[in-house]
């Protein structure tokens, strides 16, 4: 397997060597730029399989980067400091694959960047059934299986999960989802998001009260986790 | 459209005053009158009966003032009642008593007794009038039962004197009965003359024999029908102020408009009366109006005050007032009555001469000829009332504004010398043989005269010139025979010229006299208003506005600004730079109550200064006082739109140097506000970068021993911390900063708390959580970030104090309209009657430290459930078996933060 490459857009320096360090450890092939101008040239000539990109960029505003980072391809995580909610959901709202909030540590690094690069070489290949844990979802029959045994959910409760089974691992906003379920003119409606939420809970995990398949990212969305 | 179905809102504000609306009792104290015919009837012992009532049902109730007079019957019934002992008044070397209200103000009774509303209070208390006293008191939301004798009210004055011949000068403006409750005490005329012949009523030993007249039978009859036909007008007008104010329906004699013409002549304040029980029996609103003509110009200062006085009358019988400028009284009557859509006009008539009439227009046959649509009422002006024959001389006559009537001796000089030179040129024509031309020279002098020196130099100079005409010119030379008939006519015609020329010059003068004063004043307003706009401190102001209301109105004048709890000068005309205490109490009241107070006003009259409330922007921002020399009253009627105007402006002047000042104090906050912020995200920068690569850099460190290891992880524990109280810290920043934006979405509890427990993970191992929370809860609406940093707070704070091995338990506790997040540890619980202290800044709990918080976690939660509007609280368990203990942190969400779903919508 060739190496991965990994493309860290950060103006501190002291952050980028931690990246530099941890990611150049698990084995991936990094390479820097401190400014937008720097990341856009180093996007074209050397093609990273990922981007880490920090939000805040001295020359332009990282957001602006996002929709031409995904333009070229790779998976993009924007990496932002807590509180700037805003700031993420708009990024992943623009295309970028996943976030990471400061102060974070190279567990937490590690499993985003898996799967995102993941998603990204499963992008081109179809893949009709998702396995998480004791739960199957096949997306061509439109059916859900736990522990071998159909489950029956409502349309709108299947339609949810089935998007997110789309992108198992990644955090997809409350927008996206809303607009891919309930159509555009429900974006704010958060409130359905919950009580279909409830209902795929109540039917798929073994305990309801502390769920492990549908992780809830507060302010920003939903996550399929295996 | 659907008029009659709405409620009128002023009928709605008067029944609201009249306490017969729900909402009646909250703000203004409700007054009850009872009403007598005359002094005996019983009025005061029928007031204390039915206060006994109130008392006994439980209402607190003092008696503020009632005469007993001594007699046994009025005495016993006070018994029982709280006394507010009187203030007692020393007046010329006499001591007099009066209520004392501010000892009424201060006990704040629910119900006080204050009898004898017409009374008028001793020189130097706080009211001219009793009834002033009481209104205070109403407005201080205390209720009053008072007692009136139907002759003391205003608009009755007249009639009453015209069949007692009894003067009353103790008078209550209508409007503050119009205002009460009545309750009428009655008794037939027999019964009180019977009472007053065995010597149950009071009578004053001076007055005994004015009023041995006074209550004939005839007499009492006549009051009595006056008092309950008062009363039943009275109750008609609630009546109807209810049906309008609740929007019974019905028809109304709507529209009916009433304008009476006032003058300065000494009948006018008859007429006022008359238009005053006009307009009550109409039921209209009414307005007394005077026509301001050149002639005004030149009324003599007695006159002028006649007129101030008499629209003061109309302006206490609830009339409003109005003064316009006009060329003529018809035509300013005229115009104001098309502008008001009046519907009555009432005029008076004085008794003038034919002569008069014929050469001024009589303004009553203008008034019937020209206007339409409008009745007209015509009263004849007598000198009426036989106050105004007592004090008040007849009054004389205008008086020209100019030159006086009879002008100045040059003026006959210059004339006569002119006479003197057309003889001398009318001889040397004569010579020439054409005498009849001469007669023309003559009207030189004449004109000359008429125009500038008024009408009686120019009669005189008409005079005089056809005497020398005569004397020189007409045959029989040398003598004052007239023997042709057609220098008879020359004469007429040149005395006929005098007269017309003379009217019309000194009409032309008037009108610039009048127009150049109006300029002069109107120019005087620009320039001071120009002259605000550059002004920019307030002492600055204070100087120019006394300056120039000293200089417009020929007074002193200060200007008090409110500092702190005080008033202080800051500015005066003449220098000055305090105020005695009386003067100082007028200011204050003139402030709180925004009402003129002091000399020429109805309020601490004892005081020199007139003080006037300066208003801007709906508030008081300052008073001004002003004062003559000679103490008279500083303001005449005239002046007052001009001080008004002046007010005004000083009143923009001085909002806007306050708003000034205002925005440049915000500008600071603005100023450190940015600072903070700037500050903060520093911080958060310059701290938080530098943490995330300690903490990567410690990960990435791979440890050769075991002793590198254990440092290691210390390092770790420690980075770790730090990172934690960075995050705290700026969170409490943020909090004080007022900078949590925060927005709202229906959360779900499970989803929240799971996501908290996620984010713990580590730290939970050693205290896993109990989650007790029903997945079917309605969601809250909060802030979703906010919420979840405190449950994340709220959880690690469980966890640090609960004894390691034990579980936190989260539960839910849904009740009516209130839904319970409730956290709890198993540790050792909160020191009795620390329960709020727990969530000050850097409080922590006594002899714990050794978990190491940063003081900060709890306030944080208490910050932003503040921001998001909710409640936390913190009490010791009571679910616990006996000998265990731990904390309990309770989440509160009333029904506002609520949203019970709605699972038809989102499946």
């Amino acid at each position: 397997m060739t190496q991965l490459r990994v493309l860290v857009v950060e103006d501190d320096a002291a952050i980028r060597r931690l990246l530099l360090a941890a990611l150049t450890r698990a084995g991936y092939d990094v390479i820097q730029a401190t400014d937008a101008r720097a990341a856009l040239a180093a996007l074209a000539i050397d093609k990273p399989d990922a981007v880490l990109l920090d939000l805040g960029l001295p020359d332009r505003d990282g957001l602006e980067l996002v929709p031409l980072i995904k333009a070229a391809g790779p998976a993009l995580i924007v990496v932002s400091a807590r509180g700037e909610t805003d700031q993420k959901v708009a990024a992943l709202d623009l295309g970028a694959d996943d976030y990471l909030t400061k102060p974070f540590d190279s567990e937490e690094l590690h499993a985003r960047l898996r799967t995102a690069l993941r998603h990204r070489r499963h992008a081109t290949t179809t893949t009709d059934t998702v396995a998480l844990g004791d739960v199957t979802i096949d997306l061509a029959k439109r059916l859900v299986f736990r522990a071998g045994a159909e489950v029956h959910l409502t349309p709108k409760e299947y339609a949810m999960l089935a998007e997110l089974a789309r992108y198992p691992g990644r955090v997809i906003t409350h927008a996206h989802l809303l607009r891919a379920v309930w159509g555009p003119g429900h974006e704010y409606d958060v409130e359905y998001l919950r009580v279909a939420a409830r209902g795929i809970r109540r039917k798929l995990e073994a305990d309801p009260a502390t769920p492990h398949l549908l992780r809830n990212e507060p302010g920003v969305g939903y996550r399929l986790v295996g | 459209m659907n008029d009659a179905a709405r409620p009128d809102p002023d009928a709605l504000l008067r029944t609201l005053a009249l306490g017969t609306g729900s909402a009646g009792h909250a703000g203004r104290g409700r007054l009850k009158v009872f009403l007598g015919a005359a002094p005996g009837v019983g009025k005061t012992c029928e007031m204390l009966d039915s206060a006994a009532g109130r008392r006994t049902a439980g209402v607190d109730v003092v008696i503020g003032l009632v005469e007993t007079h001594n007699r046994a019957e009025t005495v016993a019934r006070t018994t029982g009642f709280e006394i507010i002992p009187r203030k007692v008044i020393d007046h010329n070397g006499r001591s007099l008593e009066e209520m004392d209200i501010d000892a009424v103000l201060a006990r704040k009774p629910a119900l006080v007794l204050v009898d004898e509303l017409a009374h008028t209070n001793a020189p130097g208390s706080r009211h001219d009038k009793r009834y002033q006293d009481v209104e205070e008191i109403l407005n201080a939301g205390i209720d009053v039962y008072s007692t009136l004798n139907i002759q003391h009210l205003e608009s009755l004055n007249d009639v009453v004197a015209s069949f007692t011949r009894v003067r009353v000068r103790e008078t209550l403006p209508d409007r503050v009965l119009e205002s009460a409750e009545i309750a009428v005490v009655d008794l037939p005329p027999d019964e009180l003359i019977e009472r007053l012949r065995d010597g149950k009523v009071y009578v004053p030993e001076e007055a005994s024999r004015a009023l041995a007249h006074f209550f004939s039978k005839s007499n009492l009859s006549a009051l009595r029908e006056l008092a309950l036909r008062r009363a039943a007008q009275a109750i008609d007008a609630q009546m109807l102020d209810h049906v309008r104010a609740h929007a019974l329906g019905g028809k109304w004699a709507a529209g009916e408009r009433l304008v009476v013409a006032v003058s300065e002549h000494p009948g006018a304040a008859g007429l006022v009366r008359s238009a005053k029980r006009m307009a009550d029996a109409l039921g209209a609103p009414w307005t007394a109006l005077h026509v301001e003509t050149v002639r005004d110009l030149g009324l003599a200062d007695r006159d002028a005050r006649a007129l101030a006085t008499t629209l003061e009358l109309a302006q206490h019988l609830g009339a409003q007032t109005a003064s316009i400028p006009a060329e003529t009284i018809p035509e300013g009557l005229t115009t104001f009555l098309d502008q008001s859509r009046a519907t009555q006009l009432i005029l008076g008539k004085a008794s003038r001469s034919r002569w008069h009439e014929w050469r001024h227009g009589s303004v009553v046959d203008h008034m019937v000829r020209h206007t339409s649509g409008v009745a007209v009422h015509v009263l004849t002006l007598d000198d009426a009332g036989t106050d105004s024959k007592t004090d008040r001389p007849h009054a004389g006559k205008a008086t020209r504004p100019v030159a006086g009537r009879w002008g100045t001796p040059a003026g006959y000089a210059i004339a006569l010398a002119l006479v003197t030179l057309v003889t001398l040129v009318g001889y040397s024509i004569a010579a020439l043989g054409n005498v009849t031309n001469v007669a023309l020279l003559y009207l030189l002098p004449v004109l000359v005269a008429a125009t500038r020196h008024g009408l009686r130099t120019g009669l005189v100079t008409g005079l005089a010139s056809s005497l020398a005409y005569n004397f020189f010119f007409i045959p029989p030379l040398y003598t004052f025979t007239i023997t042709d008939p057609q220098n008879l006519i020359t004469v007429m015609v040149l005395l006929g010229i005098a007269v017309l020329v003379s009217q019309m010059a000194s009409r032309v003068r008037d009108h610039a006299l009048l127009a150049r004063r109006s300029a002069a004043q109107n120019s005087a307003l620009a320039g001071f208003a120009r002259h605000l706009t550059a002004i920019t401190t307030d002492a600055e102001l204070g100087q120019v506005l006394c300056a120039e209301v000293a200089r417009m109105i020929d007074v002193r004048a200060v200007l008090m600004l409110p500092e702190d709890a005080n008033l202080v000068v800051r500015a005066a005309i003449p220098p000055e730079d305090r105020m005695d205490t009386l003067e100082y109490a007028a200011a204050r009241w003139a402030v709180d109550h925004n009402r003129r107070a002091g000399r020429g006003s109805d309020t601490l009259t004892a005081c020199e200064w007139l003080f006037s409330p300066i208003n801007g922007g709906g508030r008081v921002l300052g008073v001004l006082g002003i004062a003559r020399d000679d103490t008279a009253a500083p303001l005449r009627t005239d002046q007052m739109p001009l001080l008004s105007s002046l007010l005004d402006q000083a009143g923009l002047a001085l909002e806007r140097i306050t708003l000034e000042r205002e925005m440049a104090s915000v500008g600071k906050l603005r100023e450190q506000d940015r600072l903070r912020t700037a500050l903060l995200s520093s911080v958060s920068h310059d701290l938080r970068t530098p943490l995330t690569a300690i903490i990567g850099n410690l990960d990435a460190i791979t440890p050769v021993d075991a002793v590198q290891a254990g440092q290691l992880a210390s390092a770790q524990a420690e980075a770790m911390r730090l990172r934690g109280f960075v995050a705290n810290l700026l969170d409490m920043a943020r909090i004080e900063a007022g900078a949590l934006i925060r927005s709202s979405e229906p959360v779900d509890l499970a989803d929240a708390i799971a996501s908290a427990a996620h984010d713990l993970r580590r730290l939970l191992i050693a205290n896993p959580i109990d989650m007790a929370v029903s997945p079917d809860l309605p969601f809250v609406l909060v802030d979703a970030q906010l919420f979840h940093q405190c449950l994340i707070n709220l959880i690690d704070n469980a966890a640090k104090y609960g004894d390691p091995g034990t579980p936190i338990t989260i539960a839910a506790r849904r009740d009516p309209g209130h839904l319970a997040l409730m956290v709890m540890d198993h540790g050792p619980g909160l020191p009795a009657g620390d329960e709020t202290k727990v969530f000050e800044n850097f409080a922590r709990i006594a002899g714990s430290d050794r978990k190491h918080g940063t003081g900060l976690g709890l306030a944080i939660v208490r910050g932003f459930c503040a921001a998001m509007g909710l409640t936390v609280t913190a009490s010791n368990r009571t679910d616990l078996p006996d000998g265990q203990t731990g904390a309990c942190f309770t989440i509160h969400f009333d029904e506002t933060h609520l949203r019970v779903m709605d699972a038809g919508d989102a499946a």
